[in-house]
């Protein structure tokens, strides 16, 4: 109680000094101002004192999302850590030229790259990000919009010295980290007006997730996402499976997979390890 | 009986891009490709030194009981990392000498099909979309 109570006082001292200071020389400029302006015409124009901007840095960033890209986590294998320290500094030089902002499978983004076949050299697509995938410098996501009634996908890179511009147009997550059932759903789920302006989102707080459940097209489909191992709760099966053919897709069922110890592998250390590594290397 | 454009989205999985027998979709807006007929336009020969087909390379197509030659402007297999990969196997009709059949392309066309500008350069010209 008293350390913090002292802390606060620190703090407005601190602030008051600053207002002091500001009063200071708003003195000293306004009172050069007025005798440059008695020599040339008669009383100058009121110009209003520039107000100070306090800004309480202690307080953002603390409440600041905490958001680690999943390319930075390197994955569980026997290569050397040099290797990916190594690719994390390349990773951080190239954010610091080009913004990679955070986003999610399910969020829709607009991203332009230099072409050499377009005039004008830019070429810009939006589209919802189906999949984050790759680690690394080679991470890459896929964006999935429908054209003039075509479904196209581009997977592009995130560190590829030809992107020029990132942005979020939406951000939200749904209810899987894979959304290449879209492919197999009705095409109003995957078509996004090349026109659309961004939807504000905040920076603080939790990222809102989308609910959606996607009607489907009649089978077949380019993979049985009623099967346990894609583990989809995005799809509105009722519509499309009777229970019968969701007891039947059950049979695939592997229930020792979340017992399996072999597979497990916790990020949690590493996790804050690199997020720190990588603010600190940004900030520089 | 063949239902023309609506069906082909749920096909099976694209294995390695387009080869011979695969059918196609006819994106351009000739009459030949448009015109209903009990099958499907399928390919009977692809014209590279190895039996697949990419983007850009020209196929012989089998439509409506006739031979005809076509350009291949998509397909569902992904290929290079920056370029579209489509839903469907596009294909637009074209002469022995390179000049399309229709007089306009609807469907999106890759950029990078703009590298053969002087073999189909009114091809690219009838496109109305480039992605």
């Amino acid at each position: 109680m008293a350390a913090a109570c002292t802390s606060r006082t620190r703090q407005m001292m601190g602030l008051l000094r600053i207002l002091r200071n500001f009063s200071q020389n708003e003195r000293l400029l306004s009172t050069s101002v007025l005798r440059h302006n008695v020599a040339s015409d008669g009383p100058p124009k009121f110009t209003p004192p520039s107000k100070p901007v306090i800004i309480d840095k202690t307080q953002k960033e603390a409440s600041l999302r905490r958001f680690l890209s999943p390319e930075f986590i390197p994955p569980r294998q026997r290569t050397n850590p040099v290797k990916f320290s190594i690719e994390r500094k390349d990773m951080i030089q190239r954010r610091k030229v080009l913004n990679i902002p955070e986003f999610y499978a399910g969020s829709i983004l607009a991203v332009t790259m230099t072409d050499p076949h377009v005039n004008g050299n830019m070429n810009r697509f939006i589209g919802i990000c189906i999949q984050r995938s790759g680690k690394g410098l080679g991470a890459t996501f896929i964006l999935r919009n429908v054209v003039d009634g075509q479904g196209v996908e581009i997977c592009y890179e995130l560190y590829s010295p030809r992107m020029r511009k990132i942005e979020v147009l939406k951000l939200e997550k749904r209810l899987d980290d894979n959304l290449m059932y879209l492919r197999d759903a009705l095409p109003e789920y995957s078509t996004f007006n090349f026109d659309m302006q961004p939807v504000h989102y905040e920076i603080t707080g939790d990222v809102p997730v989308n609910l959606l459940k996607v009607k489907m097209r009649p089978k077949p489909w380019s993979k049985r996402w009623e099967r346990p191992k894609f583990n989809i709760k995005g799809i509105h099966f009722d519509l499309c499976l009777t229970p019968e053919m969701m007891e039947h897709a059950q049979k695939w069922a592997e229930p020792w997979r979340p017992y399996d110890m072999l597979k497990e592998y916790d990020t949690s250390s590493l996790e804050e390890h690199i997020f720190k590594e990588v603010q600190e290397n940004l900030r520089k | 009986h063949w239902c023309g454009v609506n069906d082909l989205s749920s096909v099976s999985a694209a294995v390695a891009a387009i080869q011979k027998l695969t059918r196609v979709r006819v994106v351009d807006n000739s009459a030949l490709g448009n015109s209903h007929h009990h099958r499907p336009p399928k390919v009977i020969h692809v014209y590279t030194k190895n039996v697949i087909g990419k983007v850009g390379d020209r196929v012989l197509l089998a439509i409506k009981g006739q031979k005809k030659k076509a350009l291949i402007v998509g397909h569902k297999m992904p290929g290079a990392r920056m370029t579209p990969r489509f839903d469907s196997n596009n294909v637009v009709l074209i002469e022995e000498n390179g000049n399309p059949t229709g007089t306009r392309i609807k469907a999106p066309i890759p950029t990078h099909l703009r590298k053969m500008e002087g073999e189909y350069s009114k091809l690219l010209a009838i496109a109305q979309r480039f992605v």
